[in-house]
């Protein structure tokens, strides 16, 4: 076996000519050099976007310092901001979202893939595409001319009604608030759920579910037990896809949340957004403390984002290292 | 390439190719299923011609041919996995303990009737998840662990794998991975076992393993196998059919098909001149 020679290709005959000069006339140099850039852009755009975010914001930061994250109190006419009902109002509408998309997105998807016929599933993906598509100040509009009459009249005081005990649904119906807002959200965020789990669960391996049918499995074991566990990684890329858009939504939000400051447990009660503050009152900012405040959220709007990001890829980390699910985004 | 020119006359002989021979030994044994007249179709293309064949009870039965020959489709009918694919039609029959397997509830029948698959696909689960599925979904009388020591020990994978129960099945070797799915089939006590090219993944030391287990596993159950691979059906069948452009062209005991073909275009194909 080890009689023979062995020749590293790059050292041959010709390895002296295949110069940097060289490999910059054959192309190589050249698709290299600009990927390469193109590919450095994205870690450029980063650090520039937080520079410019922590120069832009320095003049709270040295007033307020970490007591930004813990004040709610946000009043331009006495220079005091907090940021901390921005923040909740940012988490709260995105869970709300979450909660009502994931489930009804994931069915959706285990439809489309799993049971409906392949024309059909064609067809409604070509719709579900054109959804994710639409403006989000369009999702604002049927938001304020739809959703938050329906809020006012029907769902909230049913709400009140049923489970009026629960802090969560206490207080006036004003139709505008964080519920309202979370479902205008989860509107918008469900074509993404759809449209991604669908491709996840179809590109799982054919000879899976044969397996567990040959079992004696039932269609809907086979789907439940076998293909959606195998999925269940690209399913949740799907879901932080969504989250992602939920918590720097802007325009829809600002429309339909009441922008008012406040912290509160009910649901109900009109809010705030990090987004949507910035949106509806950067233009009016007087003061350069005030304007700066308003950077200062766009820098804990980024981290929020950076940290939620963080940890769902820890979660997929950690559970396909169990053995029990396998990266296929 | 200089084989004998045969007699013209058995060129001629039916295409469904039960020779006496085989109908002898056919009736001597009891039939666990019994395949008459089936036709098959994807969409309008007719890819299984009026296939009438026996499958006897505790022994192997392989199927060949060359690529294409039906000889995959024939065996996915006999637990109606064909279902699965829009447009598959089939007509005929197909029998098991007598009864008309197209008229029953296709779970039931597939626990009676289990499956292997071509290539390992065992699901990303722990090794004892693995084979803990059907007797889960099933509802199995004896305990569960009882169950999965019993399926790996049938599978022959049992002290290869008695300490590790609990890792990931994609940690084992491509041939243990196999015989991990043939334990989970074994899982719900099947009648007979479908093999659908068990080893074409494998190489020869796992491809040796799985052969023996098929063997041992005859008494167990009774054994359909699809191979590409002459030899191993000389091997481990007792009776083979030899399939051509979705025709049954010569189904025997397996030595007289390997040693004494009644048809040329059998011993085309055995001697290699094609496929």
């Amino acid at each position: 076996m080890g009689t023979t020679t062995t020749t590293v290709p790059s050292a041959g005959p010709f390895a002296g000519s295949r110069s940097f000069l060289f490999r910059l006339r054959e192309g190589d140099e050249i698709a290299r050099l600009l990927t390469f850039l193109f590919a450095a852009s994205v870690v450029l755009i980063t650090v520039l976007l937080v520079y410019e975010l922590w120069q832009g914001s320095a003049l709270p930061r040295h007033q307020f310092g970490f007591s930004f994250f813990r004040t709610s109190a946000w009043d331009p006419v006495f220079d005091q901001f907090g940021a901390l009902p921005f923040i909740y109002g940012t988490l709260v509408t995105s869970a709300v979202a979450l909660l009502i998309a994931v489930p009804l997105g994931i069915g959706a998807a285990i439809f489309l893939a799993e049971l409906a016929p392949l024309r059909l599933s064609d067809t409604l993906e070509f719709f579900i595409d054109l959804l994710a598509a639409v403006p989000s100040v369009i999702y604002g509009l049927l938001g304020i001319f739809i959703v938050v009459p329906l809020m006012r009249q029907v769902i909230q005081p049913q709400l009140k009604h049923y489970l009026g005990f629960l802090p969560l649904f206490k207080g006036p119906a004003f139709g505008l608030g964080f519920l309202t807002a979370g479902v205008v959200l989860a509107i918008m965020i469900i074509p993404y759920i759809i449209s991604v789990s669908r491709e996840i669960l179809l590109s799982v391996p054919r000879d899976q579910r044969e397996a567990a049918l040959a079992l004696g499995a039932t269609r809907w074991e086979s789907t439940w037990k076998v293909v959606v566990p195998f999925a269940r990684t690209g399913i949740s890329g799907s879901i932080f896809l969504a989250l992602a858009r939920a918590l720097g939504e802007t325009m829809a939000v600002t429309m339909v949340i009441g922008n008012t400051p406040i912290i509160s447990a009910s649901l109900l009660s009109p809010g705030d957004s990090i987004a949507s503050v910035i949106a509806s009152q950067f233009k009016e900012a007087t003061g350069e403390l005030y304007t700066q405040s308003l950077i200062e959220l766009g820098l804990v709007l980024f981290l929020l984002t950076f940290i939620l990001n963080g940890l769902a890829r820890i979660m997929i980390v950690v559970t396909s290292k169990r053995g029990t699910g396998m990266v296929h985004v | 390439m200089h084989a004998s020119v045969r007699p013209a006359v058995s060129v001629n002989l039916p295409p469904s190719g039960t020779n006496a021979a085989a109908r002898e030994s056919e009736a001597a044994l009891s039939m666990r299923m019994t395949i008459s007249k089936v036709n098959f179709f994807y969409g309008s293309k007719q890819t299984l011609f009026d296939i009438s064949m026996g499958i006897a009870t505790n022994k192997v039965t392989a199927l060949i041919g060359p690529s294409g020959c039906g000889k995959s489709t024939l065996l996915r009918t006999l637990n109606r996995m064909h279902e699965t694919v829009r447009g598959a039609r089939l007509e005929g029959e197909i029998l098991l303990d007598g009864k008309n397997i197209l008229g029953q509830d296709v779970t039931s029948l597939r626990r009676r009737v289990g499956m292997v698959f071509q290539r390992p696909n065992p699901f990303p689960k722990s090794i004892f998840d693995n084979v803990a599925y059907g007797p889960r979904i099933n509802g199995s009388k004896t305990p569960i662990a009882e169950c999965v020591e019993k399926s790996l020990r049938r599978a022959a994978l049992w002290d290869e794998v008695k300490d590790q129960l609990h890792k990931s099945a994609y940690e084992l070797s491509g041939g243990q991975q196999q015989r991990l799915c043939i334990a989970r089939a074994l899982a719900v006590d099947p009648e007979v076992l479908l093999l659908d090219e068990p080893c074409s993944a494998l190489d020869p030391i796992s491809t040796a393993k799985i052969e023996e287990l098929l063997v041992q596993l005859r008494d167990l159950c009774t054994i359909v196998t699809v191979t590409h691979n002459m030899q191993q059906a000389a091997r481990v069948s007792d009776f083979t059919a030899f399939l051509l452009i979705g025709q049954l062209i010569e189904f025997s005991p397996t030595p007289q098909l390997f040693t004494m073909p009644s048809d040329p275009r059998t011993e085309a194909y055995i001697t290699g001149r094609f496929g």
